[in-house]
């Protein structure tokens, strides 16, 4: 008639607690572990780098002589992508949630276009790289341009972009828009007052993290052809121009040759770390400027 | 505000002959609102049907029923907010001062600034009590400084908030209370000057006392506009309403005067409605 046992409830309930510790245990670990692996890469970027890093280096041009390169034609030439694929994306990539979101009618082809975004945020970055060789290298003429690049990580970072704005846009409750709506507001006068700021916090986490990826990506820039020559410095958007991470991988590839060149890649690193920490201030700085409590 | 529902239950039911083709006295004010024979579908559901209400002006009118009998459909079929819903499908009509509402040409946003909507959970915009006032009126343009100071005070005061909150206008508004910011709503619907204000069900997220207190602002609201709200609390369209509609299974039941609905309905399912036999 004893349903319930008691002595055996009490077993099992210490059971369920060492099992509950456990998996505690294990969630930190796997926490800590990506903690130590970031450690070591700063600590060892650091140490390899700090030495090599100082205001000659940041501001002067590409040498073959390790004790003369500097980086500000690759700063430049990074900072001219940014120009490119910070509007670019951030237009298109809202503007594009905006439209799925709120506009599109819901039926076949939008859930087709849908998956077909999702599945874009997964093609390997060199494809992009080959896609924007074709098109704006080749057909529109732009060569190694730093517009090339700039348009060939845009729509790399695109689909992510338009992923994670979606999401910001469907977090935004209903009742607010109902709100809005209720009083007679258009679509757009709903959007631009009630759901745009309730969203812009989250879009723009999504545009950090596309940012991030864009500022660091190689694989579609080599397939560019996008060289780490004496170069002058890039002036335009027209101007052929090498970038942070190009400079990064042929410093390492050609370490083989002259063993200071890992070095000033390792200040590279820290270089393009830096400034990667620069742009996401300021968006996280707009982010907490627009987060409010609904 | 006397209590009628206490009359309503034990007695046997009278078939009304009248029920069905309710005669408004001549002194009744003009019909703002009249639909006829509206059916709705959500997809495939069949969600009201073959509906004819009419309202008119600076009156109350409840509408009753169990969960799922479509009042909440109904009563978002009036500004059209139904829409919102994919997949919504209407047949019949639905006219507002003698123009049909649901005509493709009809513009929604001039229906919705002639009818404003207080919903069922408060939901005031993030932003501070003032510019949650001015919302309404700056979607239509009125961007004066003096001219917004004046609607935001006079909207508060319609909705008996302006004492509460006079001094904290630039606060967020979610920093008020569930009532407080049922209030709010009610008076950032009035900021627009409208006709009618559909409620739906505006007191459920609410406590007894801001409940009360949202009651005796409708009685203040009926002198200036028509009121149809919704609610599935049988002692607040008594308390409240003047004339009543009874929903069931997307039909519109009964129609007719509170008193008579609570004290003599004429269908059998009304009586066990409001007697709480079901719902």
């Amino acid at each position: 008639m004893n349903q319930v046992n008691a002595t055996k409830m009490e077993k099992r309930m210490n059971a369920r607690i060492r099992k509950n510790n456990l998996l505690k245990g294990v969630f930190l670990l796997a926490t800590l572990f990506g903690l130590a692996v970031l450690a070591i890469l700063l600590v060892r970027v650091v140490t390899q780098g700090a030495a090599w890093l100082d205001w000659d280096f940041i501001t002067g041009r590409l040498s073959t002589s390790a004790d003369r390169a500097g980086i500000m034609g690759a700063i430049l030439g990074t900072m001219w992508l940014m120009v490119v694929v910070i509007p670019v994306t951030l237009i298109i990539g809202v503007g594009s949630a905006i439209y799925l979101e709120l506009y599109a009618k819901k039926g076949k082809l939008q859930s087709f276009i849908q998956t077909n975004i999702s599945n874009l945020a997964g093609v390997p970055s060199i494809v992009y790289g080959l896609l924007g060789l074709t098109i704006f290298s080749r057909a529109m003429g732009l060569g190694n341009a730093a517009l090339a690049g700039g348009l060939t990580l845009s729509l790399l970072v695109l689909p992510i972009l338009i992923v994670s704005s979606q999401e910001a846009i469907r977090a935004v409750p209903k009742y607010l828009a109902e709100a809005s709506f209720g009083m007679g507001a258009t679509k757009w006068q709903t959007i631009k007052n009630v759901i745009l700021p309730a969203s812009i916090p989250s879009i723009l986490t999504g545009a950090i993290l596309s940012l991030s990826r864009a500022i660091g990506e190689t694989a579609p820039l080599t397939v560019l052809g996008i060289p780490a020559l004496l170069i002058p410095f890039p002036e335009g958007l027209f101007d052929t121009f090498t970038a942070l991470p190009m400079q990064i991988y042929y410093w390492t590839l050609d370490s083989s040759l002259v063993k200071e060149y890992a070095y000033l890649a390792a200040a590279t690193i820290i270089v393009l770390l830096v400034l990667l920490f620069l742009l996401n201030s300021v968006a996280i700085f707009i982010r907490n400027k627009f987060q409010q409590r609904y | 505000m006397m209590s009628q529902s206490s009359v309503k239950s034990k007695r046997p039911v009278k078939i009304n002959p009248e029920a069905g083709s309710f005669k408004e006295p001549e002194t009744a004010g003009k019909v703002v609102y009249d639909t006829k024979e509206l059916n709705l579908w959500y997809s495939e559901t069949h969600a009201l049907k073959d509906v004819n209400l009419s309202f008119r002006e600076k009156e109350v009118t409840a509408i009753i029923g169990p969960s799922g009998c479509g009042k909440s459909t109904y009563i978002k079929t009036l500004n059209r907010m139904v829409e919102l819903v994919p997949g919504v499908r209407t047949t019949g009509e639905i006219t507002y001062k003698g123009k049909n509402i649901l005509d493709r040409s009809f513009k929604v946003e001039e229906l919705r600034t002639k009818v404003g909507m207080v919903f069922q959970k408060p939901n005031p915009f993030p932003k501070s009590i003032y510019e949650n006032i001015a919302y309404g009126p700056k979607i239509h343009g009125i961007r004066n400084k003096k001219v917004l100071d004046e609607i935001v005070e006079r909207s508060l005061r319609g909705a008996y908030i302006w004492d509460e909150v006079k001094d904290r206008l630039n606060e967020n508004a979610y920093g008020l209370s569930g009532g407080q910011q049922q209030r709010l709503c009610i008076a950032r619907c009035l900021a627009i000057e409208p006709e009618v204000i559909l409620m739906d069900e505006p007191t459920s997220a609410l406590d007894p006392k801001s409940t009360l207190r949202i009651e005796e602002l409708v009685q203040e609201l009926k002198k200036e506009y028509s009121i149809i709200i919704v609610t599935h609390n049988m002692q607040q369209a008594a308390r409240i309403s003047d004339k009543t509609a009874f929903f069931l299974n997307g039909e519109v039941i009964e129609f007719n005067e509170t008193n008579t609905i609570f004290t003599n309905p004429a269908d059998s399912r009304t009586e066990d409605y409001i007697s709480g036999r079901f719902g």
